[in-house]
């Protein structure tokens, strides 16, 4: 541990009867706060000041000297070389300040940012469906180029989207059929209606549930992944670089991930369904001692087919939705680090929330045309 | 060579640093004296930067003893480590300055840390300092390091490096990427904060202007090691290829005929 002396000051007629300001101690970076306090508040008019007693002193010392000094418009004497040298640096600097930024009005900042946030969701939306615009466009492209199609970069989003999303949403499917078998249960006891916690089971996993929760889990899992992802490549210039080599980074980037995503998204919906089933089953059978055989007969009597229809024509609209709006956030990084968090965050909440609409719209059309 | 009486600042003894089967450094021997401007050179992959990694810690060597300003900082005690810390600063290639802060923010970060009771207004004025001091133009201060160019990168992190006032700076390739006025000034700007604030400097670099312009000795680093190490006439007398062919080669004839026509 080093230790420092304190800096301290204090005022002195000289012989020639001129106040003075002596300082003496460390006149360095660890005394400076309380240093740069008293010299502060000090309101005497001081006409010269003297360092020889000084031990040490840094730049941010001979600042606080040189400032003193200018303030009060007085000589200072007895510096070493050192001293001197630096008091030579800061003083070509003159009394120079940061410039406070300007800012609004609190009452017309309001303004300002509501201004600025209906702006940027508007230039958003629009951006958005360009963007789609796009990449429907080049997908046509590469489907008459089949040689265009990046299959590697497509298996391994594969993988990636896919295969090692299987743990999570199995493990989560799995859960939510035996919380919806359970609470089903519970309440349609009530009414002596305990076997239609299989309808209940069958029909909302396969039309709903089982989509929803996995394209969510994919927005969480992988939307944002993709925006990180392209957000970082855009800080690093690789999203550049790939355009001057001649590389559509739609194609390259965007692509893969849509199409693996689309691809995806019904078999893990449909698995994510039949999971939740064999948990709403196992809780019947165990709970409501219903046997599996039982189980699946009535499962099978009470849930249509439509249903499964509708879970998977869902599924990859949703995919494509996920996956192009992370990529369109992972694009829209400029600048720094933060920015690619903003991004991912902004990626997963757009996804969740077109999602929802969306299926709220789906909810709606599938009843009209009476698959119900 | 005559007995250098100055303090060592920096001690490195018996290096030895490797990435699984990779040996970069092994038995690695570097001696840095007080108020000197000492140049690492070595080709591309050598272990410059592992090197200065491993002096200021953020690289455990497998092997070694390492003090800086008198401290081992491998050993466990963590706390004496943060002392030593204060008084260095570090310059790193890319500036690597904090990139949601202004740069203004990024000098006061240091000061900050380590002294909490520091007004703003005073804060304010050491940056504006720091940041005339390393060259830059007063209204950088309010710009984030996205605005900046290269250079002014690299001058902002010097800045932040100098925000301590520190006895030890260490400088990783500082002239890389600036066009050659700039980096003839940043050279000068470096040789004359050493003899102002007196500082040490502990210099990475390829810039062969940069070694014959501010570099007191010069440490070249090959076969794992230091191979050699003194003021440029004496590391022409050696007899290693490559120090011979860095030196005499084209670029090298071109900046040392330069330097001795004055």
């Amino acid at each position: 541990m080093i230790m420092y002396d304190p800096a301290e000051y204090e005022l002195r007629d000289d012989d020639d009867g001129i106040l003075a300001l002596y300082f003496s101690g460390d006149l360095t970076v660890e005394n400076a706060a309380q240093l740069d306090k008293k010299l502060r508040g000090m309101d005497t008019a001081i006409a010269r000041i003297n360092l020889t007693q000084v031990n040490d002193i840094d730049t941010i010392g001979a600042w606080l000297v040189q400032r003193t000094a200018t303030d009060s418009d007085a000589e200072i004497i007895g510096a070493s070389d050192a001293a001197e040298r630096l008091l030579a640096r800061v003083s070509e600097f003159g009394p120079s300040v940061i410039v406070p930024k300007e800012e609004l009005n609190p009452a017309l900042r309001i303004f300002n940012e509501v201004g600025f946030a209906v702006a940027t969701a508007v230039g958003t939306m629009f951006a958005f469906l360009g963007f789609i615009g796009q990449v429907v466009l080049s997908f046509f492209t590469v489907l008459f180029r089949p040689r265009r199609i990046r299959l590697n970069a497509m298996v391994m989003r594969f993988e990636m989207v896919g295969i090692r999303a299987l743990g999570i949403i199995g493990l989560m499917s799995f859960l939510i059929g035996i919380v919806i078998a359970q609470q089903g249960a519970v309440q349609l006891r009530q009414f002596g209606a305990e076997v239609f916690t299989i309808n209940l089971i069958g029909r909302l996993t396969f039309r709903e549930l089982g989509v929803l929760m996995t394209a969510i889990m994919i927005a969480g899992r992988s939307g944002s992944a993709f925006a990180a992802q392209i957000g970082t490549m855009k800080i690093t210039e690789e999203v550049d670089a790939m355009r001057t080599i001649g590389v559509s980074p739609i194609e390259a980037l965007v692509l893969p991930r849509t199409l693996a995503t689309i691809l995806w998204m019904p078999l893990l919906g449909f698995y994510a369904s039949v999971v939740a089933i064999i948990g709403g089953g196992l809780l019947c059978w165990i709970v409501l001692e219903i046997p599996p055989v039982t189980f699946i007969q009535r499962l099978r009597e009470v849930t249509p087919m439509t249903d499964f229809w509708i879970g998977m024509i869902k599924a990859p609209v949703f995919g494509a939705i996920i996956a192009m709006a992370g990529c369109f956030q992972g694009l829209q990084v400029t600048g720094n680090a933060e920015e690619v968090g903003k991004r991912t965050t902004a990626a997963v909440v757009q996804a969740i929330f077109l999602v929802i609409v969306l299926d709220a719209f789906f909810a709606v059309f599938f009843s009209s045309i009476g698959w119900d | 060579m005559a007995h250098d009486t100055r303090e060592t600042i920096i001690e490195v003894r018996d290096l030895r640093n490797a990435f699984g089967e990779a040996v970069i450094h092994d038995g690695l021997n570097l001696d840095v004296k007080r108020g000197e401007i000492i140049g690492v050179v070595g080709g591309s992959g050598t272990g410059k930067s592992v090197l200065m990694r491993s002096i200021i810690g953020l690289q455990q060597p497998s092997q070694g003893e390492i003090r800086v300003l008198g401290e081992n900082l491998l050993d466990n005690d963590t706390r004496s480590d943060e002392e030593v810390r204060r008084r260095w600063g570090v310059l790193f290639q890319g500036g690597a300055l904090f990139s949601t802060l202004t740069v203004a923010e990024n000098i006061q970060v240091p000061l900050r840390e380590f002294y909490r009771k520091m007004d703003q207004r005073l804060l304010d004025e050491i940056a504006i300092t720091k940041i005339l001091m390393s060259g830059l133009p007063a209204d950088a201060a309010h710009k984030y390091p996205s605005e900046l160019s290269g250079g002014m990168k690299k001058r902002a992190g010097l800045a932040r490096a100098l925000a301590m006032d520190p006895e030890l700076l260490f400088l990783d390739e500082p002239t890389a990427g600036l066009d050659p006025i700039g980096a003839a000034k940043f050279d000068a700007l470096t040789r004359e904060l050493k003899e102002t604030l007196g500082l040490t400097v502990f210099l990475i670099t390829h810039d062969l202007d940069t070694l014959h312009a501010i570099c007191d000795r010069v440490a070249v680093i090959a076969d794992r090691r230091i191979i050699a190490i003194g003021r440029i006439e004496e590391l022409l007398q050696s007899e290693h290829p490559w120090i011979q062919e860095y030196f005499s080669g084209p670029r090298g004839r071109a900046v040392s005929g330069a330097y001795e026509a004055g």
